[in-house]
Order: C-alpha cells, then structure tokens, then sequence
C-alpha cells in the first residue's frame, strides 16, 4: 500500500479544549517500505498512527491511501478499506476471559464472514492458523488459556499474533515491544519485519527504543510536538540529529543507555542462540 | 465548665435539618396511612378473627393424597416451564436490542476523534426507538401482560410464557444495555478499527467482556420469574398459582397449605441453583 500524506493537521477535542496533535505532516510512503517514528512521549506517535489507519479523521491537509481519499469514500467503503489496514495498539485491550486463540483470530475478523466468526466462538475454525501465528512469538502452549492467564508481554504478543493471522497489506505498530524484554523485543520485531517482507506488506512501526529503532529500519521519521522533525534514511540520524529531537536530557541519557545496549546487543545474540535449540 | 459553655455556643448545625426532616416523614408516612384505610385493628374484629381461625384449622392436616401430590408437582413443574421459557424468549429478543441500542459499537463513530456530536442521524433515531421500546416493555408490570393475553389467548400457560417474556425482555434489554456501556470501549474499537463488522467487535470484545455481568443478572431474572410465574398463575396464566387461587376459592385450606410448602421448597432451589451456577462462573 502506498501512502501519501500532505499538510495534515488533526485536533482533538472539543471547544477551548482542542488541541493541536498532528501539525502540517507531509509525508510518502511507498509500498513495502518499513519506517519507525521515532520521539518524545506525547510527540503525536500513536495519533500518526490513527490517522494513518482511518481512525481518526484528519482536520485538515488530505490522507490518500493507494490514491484514494478514504474520508471521501462512502462509510461501507471505508470501512472495507481499514480491512486492509492492521493497526495493533501499545498492550491490546484483550477480554480477560476470552481465550487466546479467539484472541488471536479476532486479528481476521475482516476477512470472516459473521456466521463464521460466530461459529468460530463455538468451535475455533481456523486454530491451526491462531496456533501457528503463536509459534512465531513462542506462545504456542497458551492456545486454549484464558487472556486473564497472561502476562503483561504475553498479551502484548498475542495482540502481535494477531498481525499474523490478518491479511492486510498495511501493518501499523504502536510501540509493539514495550513490554518484552530486550532479547524478546528484537526477536518479535525481526518476526513482523519477515512476515511484512514475506507479503510485500508496508510496516510503520513506532518506538520508544532508539537503538532498536536505528539497527531494524532503513528510514527514521522523528516526530516532536506534532510535526515531522526529520525525515531520514537512518545511516544519515546522528547523535546531534537525536539530541535535538529529544531534548538536552538525551545525551546524558543516551551514554546511560549506550553501555546497557551494548551489554543488550551481547545478551541478545546469546539467548537467541539458546533459544533455537 | 468551660467545654460545656463552648459546646453550648456552638450548637449542632445539622440539628435542625434533622428535626424537620424526621416531622416531614412522619407527616408524610401518616398520609400514606390514611390514604390507604390503613387499619389493622379490623383483623382483631370478632366477625374477622373467626374467619381467620377457620381457615387457619382448615390448614391441618395438609392435604397430601397421591392424586393431589401428583396435581402439585405437575404444577410445579409447569411453573418452573414457564419461568425457563419466559426468560430465554426474553433473553433471545434483549441481546439483539440491547445490541442495536448501545452507543459504544457505533462505526459512523470512528474517526469523529473525541467529540461525537456528528454521529448519523439515522442510527440515532434508531437508538431511540430501541430504548423507547424497552422501556415501554417493561414499565407494563407483568400481571397486566398475563391479564391481557389471558384474554387474547385464553387460559393457560402461554399467556405466562408471552407475559413473563414481554416485561423481562424490556427489564434485561435496559440492564444489558448499561452492563455494555459500562465497558471499555477500546476492546471493541480496537476491532471496528481493524474492519471488523458491529457484530463481529460484539461477538469477539463486548460480548467477553459483559458474559459473566449478563449471566449473573440472567440467573438472577430466573429466580425472579419463578415467583412472577406463580403470581400470573392468579390471573389464570397455568401453574402452580392457578391451582392455589382454585384452592383458596374453595377454602380448601390444606391443599393452600401444601402447595405454600411446595412454593417455598421452589424459591428455595431455585435460590440455590442461582447461586451454584453464579460461583460457577468465576
């Protein structure tokens, strides 16, 4: 899917209460790339992301997605288009007692028919496929639990899982490892980035992690109160560039986080060793 | 000395307030009293008290021939059918309207960001409609349902089944409705944003979410409809009511007697079903 987003701007809110998320964001992206944005907390990152999917409806500029203007599209067309779009959220609200591969095959309820999702909570149609997309995050043994069984990362995977059970062409992540560890993370994150590869999907992923961000995606957008900060292949993001986006705390931050992620980099590579046996 | 002097000066603030609302209620409990001829002296008339002793000695013995026994538990039984099957009508029409009604599986609701005063008109009316609906199914109490398809469709246990339906498919449809809107929404919008149908974000978040609320109060609208089904039996809506209004009509007091032991011996399991299945659930 390509995506191209010109002099957007959304508000939210009501009255003397509205504010300004996303300011005059111009934007392309082409089919199958992969992006992270990449900023401060409160930078706008998951409104992007909204806007991106059809979420939330931009108050001014144009979104156009495969050349069409989705908010000009009649509501049943709208909709039918956000099918294609998989948007995952921070932590995945996910019913507590609902069970995983329900959870897991809610990701294709696009591509369902209605009697067949309802047939589904009955007898799971497709557990092969919800027990397959689990193997990938090793959580293949939580298949038939309860969500309330989980923990914090587990639910945050399944709610990845369910990236891998949808067929859309547009995969949008929101902050989709803050609850894994760091071996975990890295792991999960190559796991979409091959599925993405795998179906010529584009992935617009967004993270808290810089290093992360910077060693997985050729092209990092910097997001900073709202508006595109910079916009670059990432062999061309420095320190400086960094610095300024997020503030003067980042580099005494940046050197704390520097030697706890080369520590990272030699744990990472090790357990994920282990892990293949 | 002293602390008596400074409370004294200080006196209580809510005194009065309270003075004036404890003369306020006895005033209007005394209204209601005389509105209602309320007096419960007339029971210790003589012409009253002979007529009570009468009754009372004709309790004993209970009646308990086999044909009688027999008649009460087939009664029983069809109290209990009607309670079943007048719940799971209601049940089967609540969930759609409550569904329809709920404001929280809106579409035309995504992208309006936080303000929702563009919501299509349409569906709004249709919310409306649902709601009114609702309520009109269930301020009519169920005895004035039983009384009127007693007439429509003669005596018997339909008109209990169709009464017991009608108001509590208003009564479940208002309380699933809040237990829906009372819900995070984001499990669902999580759904529709992803482009899953209103159904569908029903069917895999709302739905997970209220089941236990809805089968807790579902149970509990069971029990209720045990006690209503008796009472509907009065107006000839079958069941064990029909048969104690037959018994009381004929003064036969030992017959009253047995089927009060078997009323209770039915609200108390149905109390203990109730509760079985609600720790059931957790």
């Amino acid at each position: 899917m390509t995506i191209s987003l010109s002099n957007l701007t959304v508000k939210l809110g009501r009255g003397d209460d509205m504010r300004t998320i996303l300011d005059d964001i111009s934007l392309d992206i082409t089919s199958g790339e992969q992006i992270a944005i990449i900023g401060p907390s409160g930078a706008g990152k998951t409104t992007l992301l909204h806007t991106l999917a059809c979420a939330i409806k931009p108050t001014s500029g144009t979104l156009c997605v495969n050349n069409t203007l989705p908010w000009a599209l009649a509501k049943s067309a709208l909709h039918k288009l956000r099918g294609g779009i998989f948007l995952a959220p921070q932590v995945p609200p996910l019913p507590p007692r609902q069970r995983v591969v329900n959870s897991v095959l809610a990701g294709r309820l696009a591509h369902t028919g209605l009697l067949a999702s309802l047939w589904s909570l009955y007898k799971p149609q497709d557990a092969a496929l919800a027990f397959a997309a689990l193997m990938r995050f090793k959580l293949e043994d939580k298949l038939w639990l309860r969500c309330d069984r989980l923990s914090g990362g587990e639910r945050q995977r399944v709610g990845l899982a369910r990236i891998m059970v949808s067929e859309a062409p547009l995969l949008l992540l929101d902050e989709p490892v803050s609850a894994l560890d760091p071996a975990l993370g890295l792991a999960a994150l190559k796991t979409i980035q091959d599925e993405a590869n795998a179906r010529h999907a584009t992935l617009v992923v967004s993270l808290h992690d810089v290093q992360l961000a910077r060693a997985r995606f050729g092209r990092l957008i910097g997001l900073k109160a709202g508006r595109i900060h910079f916009d670059l292949p990432t062999h061309l993001v420095g320190e400086a560039t960094l610095a300024d986006l997020y503030g003067a705390e980042f580099e005494v931050a940046a050197s704390m986080v520097k030697t706890t992620v080369d520590d990272l980099t030699s744990v990472v590579s090790a357990p994920a060793a282990v892990r293949c046996f | 000395m002293m602390t008596m002097n400074r409370s004294a000066s200080r006196p209580d603030p809510a005194w009065h307030e309270r003075l004036i609302a404890t003369w306020v209620l006895v005033f209007v409990i005394m209204g209601c009293l005389v509105v209602t001829e309320f007096k419960p002296w007339t029971l210790l008339d003589e012409p009253s008290l002979r007529a009570t002793r009468q009754f009372l000695a004709s309790f004993f013995p209970p009646a308990h021939d086999a044909v009688f026994l027999k008649l009460i538990l087939v009664s029983t039984w069809q109290t209990i059918a009607v309670a079943t099957a007048g719940v799971t009508l209601a049940l089967i029409f609540a969930v759609p309207l409550a569904l329809i009604a709920t404001r929280t599986l809106s579409i035309s609701r995504l992208g309006q960001g936080q303000s929702q005063n563009h919501a299509a008109w349409l569906p709004k009316i249709i919310r409306h409609a649902v709601r009114g609906l609702l309520i009109m199914l269930r301020s009519i109490p169920e005895l004035v349902w039983g009384l009127l398809f007693v007439r429509a469709i003669g005596l018997g246990d339909t008109a209990g089944v169709l009464a017991i339906a009608l108001t509590y498919c208003g009564m479940m449809g208002k309380v699933f409705l809040e237990i829906m809107e009372s819900q995070d929404a984001r499990t669902a919008d999580t759904l529709l944003i992803n482009g899953a149908s209103r159904s569908q974000a029903f069917l895999y978040a709302t739905l997970p979410n209220c089941l236990p609320e809805m089968v807790s109060y579902t149970v509990f609208r069971w029990e209720c409809a045990i006690r209503s089904s008796v009472i509907l039996g009065f107006v000839g809506a079958g069941g064990l009511g029909q048969q104690m209004d037959l018994s009381m009509r004929m003064l036969a007091g030992g017959q009253v007697v047995t089927m009060l032991a078997a009323f209770v011996a039915l609200v108390w399991i149905a109390d203990i079903i109730s509760k079985q299945l609600r720790s059931w659930l957790d």
